[in-house]
Formats: structure tokens, C-alpha cells, sequence
């Protein structure tokens, strides 16, 4: 028995189920499902929220989610979640979508679903490369960037420039929410739940739209161990996807302001 | 030519190119990523094009444009990204235009698994967009021949102006055999006068859609496809056999289906059993007249799939009650052993002989027993 | 100095990432190379547990949330999680 001067800091969220995660040592998906978990533990929705799972490396998100849960087609969460709040207006909707999913197969459901400003909230996984197929490029590689399906890196002539999502986002009047945050180091992540927090709090206001990219590491696919990927992200991935806030509507300021 | 050791998607990849493929276009799925990889090095590398594109609705729109210039372009997916595709076959094929799509097959309906599977030949061979149209489909059952078969592949593309399907499925795909690759042939420098961007006859110009507003023109246009597709199963219709010279038995089968019952086949000529083995090749066209005259007088047919009994559908048809027919399958991903089609062979052999059975279901009860009715 | 709380960190979540043994503040943890974890990883400690400040940065930062953050006087040395 703990002695009553003692205090839990800590513990496992209890929005998560009690199975290992299939995610590399290091990956910070895991970190997103914690702060998801956490976030919605401590505002008592872990009963009231329906999860879309994307296809890639979250594939099997809902394994790890002890509460309700979808699986999209490649790319089709947003629609997916679309139906199921416009059916069900009162439960907590988000989906969970790295950069294959969002920003490349699913372009058209994400920016359409912003645009009509569907009340969900959308979790975007910027890791720079598809993870759960090998490491390809991704619309977020960098230039120069060397992934299996830009072996000699990323060249910006034939093969394009990456895509800053939550930039992109924010050009949509129906969006009410659009920021990017990042999970390498406690500051950030500490940073990061208090925006996931945000987002749920304008979904559960009927405040509209919200979309939180989260700049994450794969350390697998980068060829770099945990620690050193964290280090990549803050030298690399930072400078061209600034954290910041990209879209706050003054409905959602207030929000922020009193809460 | 020296052999190599090299994988199925690796191999056809590269042969795409040493054939003249002058642009690619594709998206990651497994268990064919690597054909896309490959290109990802190679095309840049010999200066022609390759783009990893949006999704596969982007990268059959792509093959869709580059088919329209008349010059060799390719896609490949595998069966969820082929779903995704299929618009724009129907597209491809409403225009006329040569171009080839490489599935590799795997677990199924919906995301499924990345096993591999032959649960897409419905799709591919009765056609999986829509309106009428038919796909020439070729179904290796070795990596040398999904080498040979994509070289044709763009041959009879060229030849009927069609889309061309190389059909395999994930084990194809990842296993690696010795092979030998054809030699490095010239791209076309000219393009035929009926692609855009090509030199036309003076005073002309190209123009390639697929709509025809006026129902009678399209009707026209479908009574033209129909007879193109009408030669194309006269002389296209490729197919292996083996043992069948002597057989009273015939199994049928595919791809890898039909390499594992090969292996069976033999098993049960070592113990004095008549039975032979009819591979297609094509599996659009199909083989019917070659079906057709086989099974008259033979004493039974068994149909081995890695699906839920498509191609079965076909031989059925042709078979059409005059012989015994037995079906073995396994689904999901699920690849069958030698050892269970030996009993399937065995089952043929000594079991009912109602010409009228229920082929399909008698198979399912079966399954039913083996796997459980997942309740 | 006397610990100001301690971690228990699960073995059947721990992946060895090292995460937590580089961002502990006061170099608490390490792996433990003296044993595996049932999947094959050598799981973090805490190493020098005397310096544990119970600020709960291991468990911000971990990816599989297999840490449990104490503050307070740690129980007998036997039952720190070693």
C-alpha cells in the first residue's frame, strides 16, 4: 500500500485498451493516441466518441481505442466521418490520418469536408513519407529528402513541393480550427494536448470544423534511432512546417479565452 | 542471356521499361510497391517519366492522358487501388486507347489483407467498370512468365488498341525466381496518327473522347468493339496443358492455383491416375473452344480458384452439364497446399457423380466444417 | 538528494526507445541490458532512482504510455521497479 503522502502523477490513460501497440519503438503515433486518450478521458467523452481509423500505419488505431471505432478506405475518413456525425450529431467524431491518407488519396474528402464545415475533428500525422507501405514519398517529403520512391531524394522539378497542410487548411472559410503542433520533445507535446483539447472542446460547442496537424517522427523509414528522429524533425521538418496557429475563428478564440 | 534471381514486381517493372514503357504511373499498395520503386529509379534514370501520383484515381487519369498520346504507359495496383481504377478503364476502353494495368491480387472484399488471392477475376475479366467493354487478361503462373506476359501485354494493347491486364496476386508478385529478361528494346519514335500530338494526315487532327452523345453512335461504336473483341477470341486465346493427352480427369486452374495444381496433378499421375491439367493463360479471352472439346467424354472437372468459384462460373458454362464438375477453393488470402487439392482430385474421383451437383455449395458446406462459420 | 517520487515503467509496453532515458532531466533511467522484456527489448529503470523528481517528463514523452509517474516518499527499495 503507497503511503498517503503519495500522489499519482501519472498513469495509462484509461481510453486505452491493454494490448502492445504494433508501432515501431519510438514512433510518436503513439504519443498522438495517448494525448487523444488522455484528452478525452478527462473530459469524460471516452462513452461518447467514434473513432475513423485511416489505412496506413493506424490501420488498426482502433485496437488501441477502447471506445467505438470505424475503418475508412484509404483516404475516405473525413466522408466516412461525415455520415456518421451528420447521423449522430451528439457523439464526439475525429479521424486519425497520416499523409498518404489525408493529404494525397484523400485531398478532395479533406478539403470538402473543411469546406462544408463538418463538425468533426481531424488528426493529421505529418511524418514526411508513407509509412506502412516501405517509406515512399509522401506530399510532405522535404526537397532533397531520400525516401523508396525518390531514392536520390526528393527532386522538386520532376516530382513537385510538399504541401503544408494545416497552411492549406486554414484558406477554408468553413474551417474553425486549423493548427500544427509537433510531438518531439515534452514542451511540444505538452503544447499539443492542449490543442487537441481545443479542437474537441469546438466539436463538442458545435463551433464547427477542427484540424490539428501534428508533425510526427518514423524513425523507421527515416533510418534513424528514436532520439535522433526527434532531432531531424525540430532541424527539418520545423522550419518548413512552422507551428503556429492557422485558423482560429473569433467563436473559437472566445472558447479559448474562457476556458 | 544470363539468368537472375529477382522478384515478380521487380521483374515486371523492369521489363515494362526494356519493352519501351515511356511513362508510369502508380501509388503505393502492397503487395506491389515494388514494381512502383523499381520505376521510381529506372524511369528517371533513362530519362522518361514516371509520377507516384495522387491516389489511383489520379494515376489511371494519367494513363488515361499519356495512352491518349499513343505512346507505351502502364499502371499498377492491387485490388482495392484496382476498384479505384475502374472508372477510368471504362474510360481507356471507351476511347480506344492501348495501355496496360498490372494487379496483383490480394485478401478480400474491402481492405482485406495482403495476402494473396485470385478474388479479383470477375472484376477483371467481366469487367469491373462500366458499360461494354472487354480487357485482354493474362495470368502468369511464374515469374519468367509474367516476364514473357508483360511484353505481350503491350504487344496486344498496341495491336487492338485495348487495355491489357497482367493478372497476378501477391505470391507472383514477392517470390523470386530465375529469370530472363528480354533485352532492351527502342521506344517508338513515332507516335500512330490517331493519338494527339502525332503527325496526322493533312488537314486533320486528333480527337479522343469516349462520349457519344448520340445513342446511335454509340451503339455503332459498341458493335465495333464487339467485333474487334469477336477476333480478338479467335486468335488470342492462350493456355497451358499438361497430361491431358490421356486424361479422363481435367482440373482446371490459373496463376498460382494453377501452378499448385500442377504439383498435384503430377502427385496423382505417380499413382496411376489419369488426370490433366488445363492452364489459361488468357483468361479473357478464355479458352472455350479449347474447353469446349476437352472435357466431351471426360469423366470429371475440377475447378481450383483462390476465390469463391469466378472462374468456375465460366468453365460451368461451357461445360454446361455434360460432365461432372467439382470445385475446390480457399479465399481471404488463403493458399491452398497440394496435399488438399490431392483430396479434392481424390473427391472427384471417388465421390457423387451428379452431372447436376451443386458444385459451389457442396464446396462451401465443406468449408464450413474446415474453417468455421465465424459467428 | 531523496527521491521526490519514482516510475514504474511496464515491460509488456516498454519498446526501448530510450526517449525517456535521454529526457530525464536528472538522468533517472536507463535500459536495463541485464534483462529482455517478453517481446525482446531491454526495458527502461530507473537507474539512479535517488534523483527522481517525479516531473512526469518520461511519461509525457512516451509513446506507448507504458510509465506511471508517483510523486511522493518511493516504498521500500524492493518495490521500485527494477
Amino acid at each position: 500500500m503507497l503511503d498517503s503522502d503519495v500522489k499519482l502523477i501519472y498513469e495509462r490513460p484509461h481510453g486505452f485498451t491493454d494490448v502492445t501497440t504494433h508501432y515501431c519503438p519510438g514512433c510518436t503515433h503513439g504519443v498522438a493516441h495517448r494525448l487523444i486518450a488522455e484528452v478525452l478521458e478527462e473530459m469524460g467523452e471516452l462513452d461518447n466518441t467514434i473513432g475513423v481509423a485511416p489505412v496506413g500505419c493506424s490501420v488498426f488505431a482502433y485496437n488501441y481505442f477502447d471506445f467505438d471505432f470505424v475503418e475508412a478506405a484509404h483516404g475516405r475518413a473525413p466522408a466516412m466521418a461525415t455520415g456518421i456525425k451528420r447521423t449522430l450529431p451528439n457523439k464526439m467524431v475525429f479521424t486519425y490520418q497520416g499523409d498518404g491518407d489525408l493529404a494525397s488519396m484523400g485531398m478532395g474528402e479533406i478539403i470538402a469536408a473543411a469546406a462544408r464545415g463538418e463538425q468533426i475533428t481531424v488528426f493529421f500525422i505529418n511524418n514526411t513519407n508513407y509509412g506502412m507501405t516501405g517509406g515512399q514519398m509522401a506530399p510532405t517529403t522535404l526537397p532533397g529528402q531520400k525516401t523508396s520512391s525518390s531514392p536520390l531524394g526528393r527532386d522538386v522539378e520532376t516530382q513537385g513541393y510538399p504541401i503544408r497542410t494545416a497552411e492549406l487548411m486554414s484558406s477554408l472559410d468553413g474551417a474553425s480550427f486549423v493548427v500544427r503542433r509537433s510531438l518531439h520533445d515534452a514542451r511540444n507535446i505538452r503544447n499539443a494536448k492542449k490543442a487537441i483539447r481545443t479542437a474537441f472542446e469546438v466539436q463538442k460547442h458545435g463551433m464547427g470544423f477542427s484540424f490539428i496537424e501534428l508533425l510526427s517522427t518514423c524513425p523507421t523509414n527515416w533510418g534513424l534511432t528514436p532520439v535522433k528522429a526527434r532531432d531531424w524533425l525540430r532541424e527539418y521538418m520545423i522550419p518548413q512546417y512552422p507551428i503556429g496557429d492557422f485558423k482560429v475563428s473569433s467563436a473559437v478564440e472566445e472558447l479559448v479565452k474562457g476556458g | 542471356m544470363a539468368l537472375e534471381l529477382i522478384k515478380g514486381n521487380v521483374a515486371v517493372a523492369e521489363t515494362a521499361l526494356r519493352v519501351g514503357l515511356v511513362s508510369y504511373f502508380g501509388y503505393p499498395i502492397t503487395p506491389q510497391t515494388e514494381l512502383l520503386e523499381h520505376l521510381s529509379a529506372r524511369m528517371p534514370e533513362i530519362g522518361r517519366a514516371f509520377v507516384q501520383a495522387e491516389s489511383e484515381l489520379g494515376a489511371i487519369n494519367m494513363v488515361y492522358g499519356a495512352a491518349c498520346t499513343g505512346m507505351r504507359t502502364m499502371t499498377s495496383s492491387s485490388s482495392p487501388g484496382v476498384s479505384l481504377m475502374q472508372e477510368g478503364i471504362s474510360y481507356i476502353a471507351g476511347t480506344e486507347l492501348p495501355a496496360v494495368i498490372v494487379n496483383v491480387v490480394r485478401g478480400g472484399p474491402g481492405l482485406g489483407n495482403i495476402a494473396p488471392s485470385q478474388a479479383d477475376y470477375t472484376q477483371m475479366v467481366h469487367g469491373g467498370g462500366h458499360g461494354e467493354y472487354h480487357l485482354i487478361v493474362l495470368a502468369p503462373a511464374s515469374v519468367q512468365e509474367a516476364v514473357d506476359l508483360t511484353a505481350l501485354a503491350f504487344d496486344l494493347a498496341e495491336k487492338y488498341r485495348m487495355v491489357a491486364c497482367l493478372l497476378m496476386d501477391g505470391y507472383l508478385g514477392q517470390m523470386m525466381e530465375p529469370v530472363e529478361l528480354p533485352p532492351f528494346a527502342p521506344i517508338r519514335t513515332q507516335a500512330p496518327s490517331w493519338a494527339v500530338g502525332a503527325k496526322h494526315p493533312e488537314g486533320e487532327r486528333a480527337v479522343l473522347t469516349s462520349i457519344n452523345i448520340s445513342p446511335p453512335m454509340q451503339e455503332i461504336f459498341n458493335v465495333k468493339m464487339m467485333s474487334r473483341w469477336e477476333q480478338i477470341e479467335k486468335d488470342e486465346v492462350r493456355y497451358k496443358g499438361y497430361y491431358l493427352d490421356d486424361a479422363e480427369y481435367v482440373v482446371v486452374g490459373y496463376g498460382t492455383a494453377g501452378r499448385i495444381a500442377l504439383t498435384s496433378v503430377r502427385a496423382a499421375r505417380a499413382k496411376g491416375i489419369k488426370v490433366g491439367l488445363l492452364r489459361p493463360i488468357t483468361v479473357s479471352p478464355f479458352p472455350v473452344e479449347v474447353l469446349d472439346k476437352l472435357v466431351s467424354g471426360k469423366k470429371g472437372v475440377l475447378v481450383v480458384e483462390m476465390n469463391n468459384g469466378q472462374m468456375l462460373d465460366d468453365v460451368s458454362a461451357v461445360v454446361a452439364k455434360r460432365v461432372l464438375i467439382h470445385f475446390y477453393g480457399r479465399m481471404g488470402g488463403m493458399v491452398p497446399y497440394p496435399d488438399e487439392i490431392d483430396a479434392a482430385i481424390d473427391e472427384m474421383i471417388h465421390g457423387d457423380h451428379d452431372v447436376n451437383r451443386d458444385a459451389r455449395g457442396i464446396w462451401l458446406a465443406k468449408m464450413r466444417e474446415l474453417v468455421g462459420t465465424g459467428a | 538528494m531523496p527521491a521526490k517520487g519514482w516510475v514504474e515503467i511496464n515491460d509488456l509496453y516498454c519498446k526501448a526507445c530510450e526517449i525517456c532515458v535521454t529526457d530525464c532531466p536528472t538522468h533517472v533511467l536507463a535500459l536495463d541490458m541485464s534483462r529482455l522484456s517478453p517481446k525482446g527489448y531491454h526495458p527502461a529503470y530507473m537507474l539512479h532512482p535517488e534523483e527522481c523528481i517525479a516531473c512526469g517528463i518520461c511519461a509525457v514523452v512516451c509513446p506507448d504510455a507504458a510509465i506511471t509517474v508517483y510523486k511522493g516518499t518511493p516504498p521500500a527499495k524492493e518495490g521500485v521497479g527494477e
